[in-house]
């Protein structure tokens, strides 16, 4: 392993002579007979915005979930910057999770936490203390225009609101990278607009993010890297940020 | 270990509880069941017993004296046989003694009391009473007695007879109902207890089970195995521990109640008297049983969820 993290990770350049921070390796993932990915080579450099398009069913979710190791690959190999993602043990899975923001389309906010201790949580979890997190949590409500609803529960809060809220757990912890899943996929034009606003100024200020999306708008107004998959294989990767299928 | 963790992990676990609402409601009512099932079968245990122990009382073998034996004679017998390890007590009862026992027993019966005038003299002999620690143990104290060389002064044999020959069959009789209401009364209360902890796992289990996308959110933003379960586990103790308070408060009105109707019905075993005299004991069982089973189902239901 150690040999492949020297030939792949921190040392090894990637996509356009950068450093890599994600590689995937000739990776194939298999359902049964079904191929959801099938030789997928691609690399991610850090502070990359990268946009991953395709139709319902061409394995940008599978190659998300192949990154955050909630699925392992059939075939090849994932890594994370020097991390063998199919060679982690399952006790060390949440330490490697704490590396990377996850936002999903279906939010997936806690039901019974407010927006404050969904947010809290996230800190909670990674061991920060009470001080930190009185001191963090409303600076990213109020990053994310929610300082008003701190004490409101998910169900009190609009699409676009629990999206924000989201996001904001994502952040908290200044992960290295940022995985969104369709995050814009149950939100209006308005609350699209102010995601993916926010979600610029997070790259803005350094953080790797990887997106996927169906909405063509959201890629021609992000304006980076895009990668095309269809029927489990990559078929375009533009530095342009162009939406073609 | 610092003590951060283990305060968030109660106060999680407090307010699951608190805003669990409906499904917190469910849990501590089928643990409240549960629980008042375990709690009633302590009940019946004890009632079970208490009968038994006044039937066994009621049982003894009695051997009588001729009436020439001598009272030093009969008590070298009583101490010999108060010395066998089968023996509960012997109670002696002298001739004079069965007399007047048989006048008062009879004192309305005139026919019967000139009959006993006219014999001249006490017809009656005198008698050990002998009560074993078990009725399968009467047979072998029978077995000492007859093998016993209790002789009088003149030589002659002092013991005329013993009644075990008509009790035999009762007391054996007796001995195995006993032993048959002991087992099936323990497999029942056995597989109440079974049946009613599984129910309490399944409604914990349920619970669990609505909280899954919950529990994956947990692990996908770096929370510990240990950690997501804490809380859990903190709430379905809270769950046990609420439902097990509920039933020790629920048995005093209930047992108060119940005690005063069936105090006559069961021999004067009263519920209410048992519960005060054994509450400690009763509340240990129950709160032991609430933590163990809140904790061990938490445990067992969101492992599955644990897994990548």
């Amino acid at each position: 392993m150690r040999r492949r993290c020297r030939l792949y990770g921190l040392q090894t350049n990637g996509y356009n002579g950068k450093r890599r921070m994600i590689y995937f390796d000739k990776v194939t993932k298999r359902y049964g007979d079904m191929a959801a990915l099938e030789g997928v080579t691609l690399s991610v450099a850090p502070k990359e915005f990268v946009s991953i398009v395709g139709h319902s069913g061409a394995g940008k979710t599978t190659l998300l979930k192949l990154l955050l190791a909630e699925e392992r690959p059939s075939d090849g190999t994932v890594f994370f910057e020097s991390i063998d993602v199919n060679d982690l043990p399952s006790s060390a899975l949440h330490h490697y999770r704490r590396r990377i923001g996850m936002v999903f389309q279906d939010f997936r906010l806690i039901p019974n936490k407010t927006a404050y201790e969904n947010i809290a949580f996230a800190m909670e979890a990674v061991g920060r203390s009470d001080s930190e997190i009185r001191s963090d949590v409303p600076y990213i409500l109020e990053l994310v225009n929610l300082a008003d609803k701190a004490l409101h529960f998910p169900d009190q809060l609009s699409g676009g609101e629990k999206q924000r809220i989201a996001i904001g757990r994502a952040i908290i912890n200044q992960p290295d990278l940022i995985v969104a899943d369709e995050p814009t996929g149950n939100l209006d034009p308005i609350n699209t607009y102010e995601v993916v606003e926010i979600l610029k100024k997070i790259n803005e200020l350094g953080t790797t993010i990887i997106i996927t999306t169906h909405n063509k708008g959201v890629v021609d107004s992000i304006g980076k890297r895009v990668i095309t998959i269809d029927r489990g294989k990559v078929v375009r990767d533009d530095a342009e940020g162009k939406y073609i299928l | 270990m610092t003590w951060m963790p283990v305060r968030r992990v109660l106060v999680t676990g407090w307010k699951n509880f608190a805003r669990g609402g409906a499904v917190s409601a469910a849990t501590v009512l089928i643990m409240t069941v549960t629980l008042a099932i375990i709690g009633t079968l302590i009940f019946i245990s004890a009632l079970l017993s208490f009968t038994l122990d006044t039937i066994k009382e009621k049982v003894d073998v009695s051997v009588y004296f001729v009436t020439t034996a001598s009272e030093a004679s009969i008590f070298e017998v009583k101490d010999q046989l108060e010395n066998l390890p089968q023996v509960a007590s012997v109670t002696y009862t002298s001739a004079a003694d069965a007399l007047a026992a048989f006048r008062a027993r009879h004192a309305n019966d005139q026919l019967t009391l000139q009959a006993l005038d006219e014999l001249g003299g006490n017809p009656l002999d005198a008698s050990l009473s002998v009560r074993a620690k078990d009725p399968t143990q009467y047979e072998s104290i029978v077995n000492y007695l007859e093998a016993l060389p209790a002789l009088s002064a003149a030589g002659a044999p002092i013991v005329d007879r013993i009644n075990y020959a008509q009790n035999k069959e009762v007391i054996d009789r007796l001995s195995l109902a006993i032993q048959a209401t002991r087992t099936i009364g323990f497999a029942v209360i056995i597989i109440f207890a079974i049946a009613s902890i599984l129910i309490a796992f399944a409604t914990v289990r349920l619970a669990i089970y609505t909280a899954k996308d919950e529990i994956a959110v947990m692990r996908l933003v770096g929370a510990s195995n240990s950690y997501i379960q804490g809380p859990f586990i903190v709430t379905g103790v809270i769950s046990g521990v609420t439902a097990a308070i509920l039933v020790l408060l629920l048995l005093i009105p209930a047992t108060w109640y119940a005690g005063a109707k069936t105090a006559g019905w069961f021999g004067g075993f009263n519920l209410a008297d048992y519960y005060a005299s054994h509450f400690v004991f009763i509340f240990l069982i129950l709160m032991g049983s609430a933590i163990v089973l809140g904790a061990v189902a938490s445990v067992l239901a969101i492992r599955k969820y644990l897994t990548v």
